[in-house]
């Protein structure tokens, strides 16, 4: 090694309850995963790697939500090691789908899935990493976009904040020329108050968003689930479940979904302005 | 929390224990797991194979939402998988609703799952496995002297991941597959620039056929019971019957008549079992052994090259030659596929919900994946049953390490650790899927 050459920086990734696809992002970067080793040093990544390099790590990633006692304890570790952490994904950032059980008894759940509800310890709730400790970038979508993620290290190299822009998937619409799905076709569709990053990708194929790269900055959800009852004949659960998914660990969702809690058809003018 | 609970179940006595290994957390696999190996004296004693992912319940919630959802939900339980899981969930759909889709629509389904094994058998190949056969940390370490191979790997990646991305939109969690086909039935026009990357594709899954098997085998063999799907046309990859080599045929929807999942204390998946006959082995060995004949002439020709066998299925290490063998046929389908499409017929096949119960089973790449579902006449979903590969292995894995462990015992601490932590790997292990994680702890007493 020669005296001159700087330090690399060191790449830890962590996982939490979470199906593994964002930090598979990372391996994705078929073009970039080399010339992005020479540059950082990936320290601990237990997917891709048997070799542990210990902290403290320069940049951490970490996907996943918390869901146990022993994942709430294990995020403050991974935070004291951690110059930086960054949350990858809707399990990492929103909760993920499997926030699903903050809205319900997770011991029904516990039971419906397993024959010996007694051998599973896990927490009522899936939170965000943020719930638990301080996060210094959230990096949205389910899954992450890569060129998104490569964004994210760059920056992070040169210590600049990341150019992810916080604006709804209709201006990406927009921007490749899509045809509205929704104004065209009648088709239900989460763009306005989902969070861009994607590429607009459902409404390119002929499909509405539906939502996995989590609320944009100012959503308004009330505004756009009364559109889907009124304006395409849809009733209260359908926009309370299209609202309540791969983001339902959050404040914002949960607010948002209960005002489409009750299955009456009847929607409150009231409850419109919040 | 649910680690602490598992020691003190499997605790031992701590003053008879002389030494102990332990690997809290196995390297190199999807998700997170434990091995634990309990020794007495030259003996070896116990062995679990320890999920410790934490449940995320998808059969519990998938209650009470509509079943047009099912796919874009089920997806999420596997980043490395997601076409599979989509796949069981649709055609179980298919069947509740009492629709059948289109040849059209059946070939873009098989090219788009192409793609998924390419991707993933890929990533496990070079990534993964590789690198213990090399004496390596990772594929990265490996890359320094294998610079050519790891490159070529990342190329044959790349080419499953943008197949996927071509017909799916994206290669982890795909948006484009539904009930009834495709939102977007993809123009030839715009898979054409996919044939160049999937021949160039193809020769380096020749090269790595002939790379992995020049690879030293421990050796080492067992008897196991080979469960697959079997299709009268066609290497299984979405559809079939399930056989095993031991005489096992039944439809799809006959599978919780013959199969058992028991909920066993030390894990957070599932057991399955074959209800007369116990432990059995699903995934590459167990396809290729029952559908050897039914690869193309290519793949049978690059298997004789390296004088692969079908007798070397039962050796799991030999896992990765299959793999291999299994990415160039992929590689061949998809090339067949794309020179015969034409976009005929409709996108997907319109239906009205009805109520009703079907079931989906397809091979995942790390073998057959099952899903049931009970929906109501309103479309809405009543009853969810998902059964991943890797809970179904998670029997045989076990008794491939009591045998490898017992086999090599003679090896120092380290060496055994490692030989036991590459046994899990043989499996591919998704372990994200199969929650419902892996540790390695050696025992000594």
């Amino acid at each position: 090694m020669a005296a001159t050459q700087r330090k690399k920086p060191k790449l830890a990734v962590w996982k939490f309850a979470s199906c593994d696809g964002c930090q598979l992002s990372v391996l994705d970067c078929e073009d970039e995963l080399l010339p992005i080793s020479e540059l950082i040093e990936i320290a601990n990544f237990a997917e891709a790697s048997s070799r542990v390099i210990g902290g403290p790590y320069d940049l951490s990633l970490v996907e996943g939500s918390i869901t146990t006692a022993h994942d709430a304890a294990r995020i403050q570790q991974v935070r004291a090691q951690s110059k930086f952490l960054v949350t990858i994904g809707a399990c990492a950032t929103g909760g993920g789908i499997q926030a699903l059980r903050n809205y319900t008894l997770v011991d029904d759940y516990v039971r419906y899935v397993y024959a010996h509800p007694e051998y599973i310890r896990t927490l009522a709730t899936s939170t965000p990493i943020s719930q638990h400790v301080k996060v210094d970038f959230e990096l949205q979508g389910c899954p992450i976009n890569k060129n998104q993620l490569v964004e994210v290290i760059s920056a992070f190299m040169i210590g600049r904040r990341p150019n992810v822009a916080p604006y709804s998937e209709c201006i990406d619409c927009k921007i490749k020329g899509n045809v509205c799905v929704m104004v065209a076709h009648g088709t239900p569709c989460l763009g306005p108050i989902t969070h861009a990053g994607c590429g607009a990708l459902c409404p390119s194929f002929n499909r509405g968003c539906y939502g996995c790269y989590g609320p944009k900055e100012t959503p308004n959800s009330g505004s756009i689930g009364r559109w889907f009852i009124k304006e395409m004949n849809r009733d209260k659960p359908f926009v309370m479940r299209s609202i309540r998914s791969f983001y339902s660990g959050t404040e914002f969702i949960k607010t948002a979904s209960s005002e489409f809690e009750s299955a009456d058809s009847e929607i409150s003018e009231k409850s419109s302005h919040g | 929390m649910a680690e602490r609970k598992y020691e003190s179940q499997n605790s031992l006595d701590p003053s008879n224990a002389s030494e102990t290994i332990r690997v809290d957390y196995l390297a190199r696999v999807e998700g997170e797991g434990a091995i634990y190996i309990k020794k007495r004296g030259a003996e070896v004693d116990t062995v679990q194979f320890k999920i410790f992912e934490p449940p995320r319940m998808f059969e519990a919630f998938l209650r009470g939402r509509e079943h047009t959802e099912v796919p874009d939900i089920t997806s999420r339980i596997c980043g490395i998988c997601p076409i599979a899981y989509q796949m069981s969930s649709i055609q179980a759909m298919e069947q509740a609703v009492g629709i059948q889709v289109t040849p059209t629509i059946r070939d873009v389904r098989r090219l788009i799952f192409c793609g998924e094994w390419i991707e993933s058998h890929a990533l496990h190949v070079y990534m993964l496995h590789a690198p213990d056969f090399l004496g390596y940390d990772d594929a990265i370490q490996m890359a320094k002297r294998f610079p050519k191979h790891v490159v070529s790997g990342l190329h044959l990646k790349k080419a499953g991941n943008d197949l996927m991305t071509a017909l799916g939109g994206r290669e982890i969690h795909p948006i484009n597959l539904r009930v009834g086909g495709f939102y977007h039935l993809p123009e030839p026009n715009a898979l054409r620039h996919m044939l160049d990357p999937l021949k160039r594709a193809r020769d380096i899954a020749l090269e790595t056929v002939r790379f992995v098997s020049k690879f030293e085998f421990p050796d080492y063999a067992y008897d196991y019971e080979f469960v697959a799907l079997s299709h009268p046309d066609e290497y299984p990859i979405h559809e079939g019957r399930i056989v095993s080599s031991r005489g096992l045929d039944i439809s799809v929807s006959e599978y919780l008549a013959h199969f058992d999942e028991i909920h066993v204390e030390h894990t957070h998946a599932l057991h399955s079992v074959l209800k007369s006959r116990g432990e059995y082995l699903t995934g590459p060995q167990a396809r290729y052994y029952l559908n050897e004949n039914k690869l193309s002439h290519t793949v049978q020709e690059a298997a004789r090259s390296v004088n692969f066998t079908r007798e070397d299925c039962k050796n799991p290490f030999k896992s990765i030659i299959v793999r291999s063998l299994e990415m160039l046929y992929a590689c061949e389908e998809a090339i067949r596929i794309l020179n015969e499409y034409e976009a005929a017929g409709p996108s997907w096949v319109p239906y009205g919900p009805r109520a009703g119960v079907g079931h989906g089973c397809t091979e995942a790449p790390r073998g057959i994946l099952y899903h049931r579902y009970e929906i109501d006449s309103a479309g809405m979903i009543r009853e969810a049953r998902i059964i991943p590969p890797t809970s179904q292995n998670q029997k045989a894995i076990e008794t491939d390490l009591l045998n490898v462990a017992r086999k090599y015992i003679h090896l120092s601490k380290p060496q055994l650790q490692h030989r036991c932590e590459q046994t899990v790997r043989n499996y591919d292990p998704c372990i994200s899927c199969a929650t419902h994680f892996l540790k390695l702890e050696i025992e000594n007493e």
